[in-house]
């Protein structure tokens, strides 16, 4: 039996293949909704905002008087601050997932696979997404690390490539978030795991401790822990004087190279949420 | 000329480990009709209307929507298809003019013709006075009109309505009936739909499909199913002749829990 009248639809449809415009104008179209969303509430923004302060403003503090940590140069609170920075990145988008889970018990994740776009560009959105949470995380320390005395760089170059470095890192973690949250697929499950995965990220890596001073199997780990290139990559770039120990191209290098992997996984992974 | 088809499949076919959901279906759905799926919860019409929007891959057989296989050509079938899932699929965050706004810009409707077409959904839907609310303050009716207005904004060929009006109160239900046969009519829209409402599908559909435990059990228009079951026979007499009578294993605690979340957030 004839279904339906195929070769008209076929010709007119060739030109409508989904190209790279669709693409970017539906990446684009899901990320304006992210980004009015975030604005519409702030609250978690700011609450968000509570624990970086406070490892700011009482550990940096004690720690500082301590000398404990040898850091070259600068002082321990301008060493740590691009390491709370990324620890706040870290902590807000590794629970992404649920947010996830929840628009999928909802049916939003239903209707939007339905739509002839291409899973990447729905899992990119919410990697943009996660970009504008980390860049008012950033605002907030680079406020709260200024009032505090520590020596920041605020040439327009260093600021740009801070900017970049933010949304990397937040795009990687919350991709990997969004990719667990395929995997467990309901919200108990997502905690637990989240629980678990976000304190090993954070303390096997260079945020508040130089890597030198880790044992080895502990260097080793830091070194394959992308948290590590972000840290580096801030501490070169925010502070006055900041160095980077891996060499920001090599940062920046890693954690496109992880995003692009994490970004392709999830591709695959994220129609299966509702299956 | 042979009519054409909306929908067609052969042996679609889904299993969940062991356990077979859908069980060789073969359906033919003419374009312009509107076809109930009626059965028990757990029947698989859900399921059976996931694999036909391409959320779920069938485990076996073939299914084509609007003249294109949902598996290797998935990305045409969903440029042609409308979807209003079982569960609430609007964002409770955005306004309605927002949700709107979205679906006109993902499915690629020309930035000149998007306003045109919003202004003419919401005046369609009776939206325009909350256009600028948020639709988390949305009533369970308000919030179905919204749905549907996202759905068939780029004039699909094929809507598939997973229990269009569950939750709503009688007035809501009978409001969403008209507007479904309209646009059925307007645009030669043909309609695939899943109801437990027995005058729901004796009201609007053209065609019914009994599904039973994955297998059609009956198929035809409401009332030649009734004339087969007896002479003063209604369709809660067909339902339950074809469904297996009684209430059976069928269906388990997570359907069940499923379905009164979805009536819960609505109502
Ligand atoms: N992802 C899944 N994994 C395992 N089993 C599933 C899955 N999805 C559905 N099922 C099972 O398949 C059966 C059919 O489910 P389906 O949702 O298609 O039923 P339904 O006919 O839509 O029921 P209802 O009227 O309650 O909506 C149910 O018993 C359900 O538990
Ligand atoms: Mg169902």
């Amino acid at each position: 039996m004839e279904t339906f009248d195929k070769r008209e639809e076929r010709q007119t449809d060739l030109a409508k293949k989904n190209s790279l415009s669709d693409y970017f104008a539906q990446t684009y179209a899901l990320s304006e909704i992210e980004f009015k969303k975030l604005f519409r509430d702030p609250t978690e923004l700011f609450t968000r905002a509570v624990q970086p302060i406070l490892w700011l403003t009482v550990f940096g503090q004690v720690m500082s008087k301590v000398k404990a940590v040898p850091t070259g140069e600068i002082s321990y609170l301008a060493f740590m601050s691009p390491g709370i920075l990324a620890q706040s990145i870290l902590f807000s988008a590794i629970f992404f997932g649920i947010a996830i889970i929840w628009e999928k018990d909802l049916g939003v994740v239903h209707k939007l696979l339905v739509t002839p776009t291409a899973r990447s560009a729905l899992v990119l959105a919410k990697a943009v997404s996660s970009g504008f949470r980390g860049l008012v995380q950033a605002v907030i320390i680079f406020i709260v690390a200024y009032l505090m005395g520590v020596k920041l760089n605020f040439h327009p170059v260093h600021l740009l490539l801070v900017i970049l470095s933010v949304f990397m890192g937040s795009a990687i973690f919350s991709t990997f978030s969004l990719i667990v949250a395929c995997l467990v697929k309901t919200r108990e499950r997502f905690m637990g795991i989240g629980q678990v995965l976000t304190m090993p990220l954070f303390f096997a890596s260079n945020a508040i401790y130089p890597i030198e001073m880790m044992p080895k199997w502990l260097q080793v780990i830091s070194q394959i822990n992308p948290m590590s290139y972000l840290v580096d990559s801030l501490r070169a770039l925010m502070l006055e004087g900041g160095v980077s120990h891996f060499g920001i191209g090599l940062d920046f290098s890693v954690m496109i190279l992880i995003f692009g992997l994490m970004l392709f996984i999830a591709s695959k992974l994220y129609a299966g949420i509702v299956q | 000329m042979t009519p054409s088809l909306a929908i067609q499949t052969s042996n679609l076919t889904k299993k969940f480990g062991e356990r077979t959901v859908v069980d060789h279906l073969n359906l033919s759905i003419e374009q312009g009709k509107i076809f109930g799926l009626l059965g028990p919860n757990g029947a698989g019409k859900s399921t059976t209307i996931k694999m036909l929007t391409t959320l779920l891959p069938p485990s076996e057989g073939r299914a084509h929507v609007a003249g294109f296989d949902v598996e290797d050509e998935a990305m045409d079938v969903r440029r042609k298809i409308g979807y209003v899932p079982q569960l609430v699929s609007s964002d409770g965050s955005l306004t309605a003019e927002e949700n709107l706004l979205l679906s006109a810009k993902l499915y690629r409707i020309p930035s000149s013709e998007r306003q045109l077409r919003i202004e003419e959904a919401l005046a369609f839907m009776g939206l325009v006075g909350v256009r600028s609310k948020l639709v988390r303050t949305f009533s369970g009716g308000m919030i179905r009109r919204l749905e549907l207005a996202q759905a068939v904004l780029h004039r699909p060929l094929v809507l598939f309505l997973d229990e269009p009006t569950i939750g709503l109160d009688p007035v809501a239900r009978r409001t969403v009936w008209e507007k479904l046969k309209e646009m059925n009519k307007r645009f030669a829209m043909t309609i695939l739909m899943t109801t437990h409402d027995m005058e729901e599908a004796d009201f609007l559909c053209d065609e019914l499909g009994i599904l039973h435990q994955g297998v059609i059990a009956a198929i035809g228009g409401p009332d030649e199913l009734k004339k087969q079951v007896g002479p003063e026979a209604n369709l809660d007499d067909v339902f339950i002749h074809f469904s297996g009578a009684t209430i059976t294993e069928s269906g388990n605690f997570g359907d069940v829990r499923q379905t009164r979340r979805t009536a819960n957030r609505l109502g």
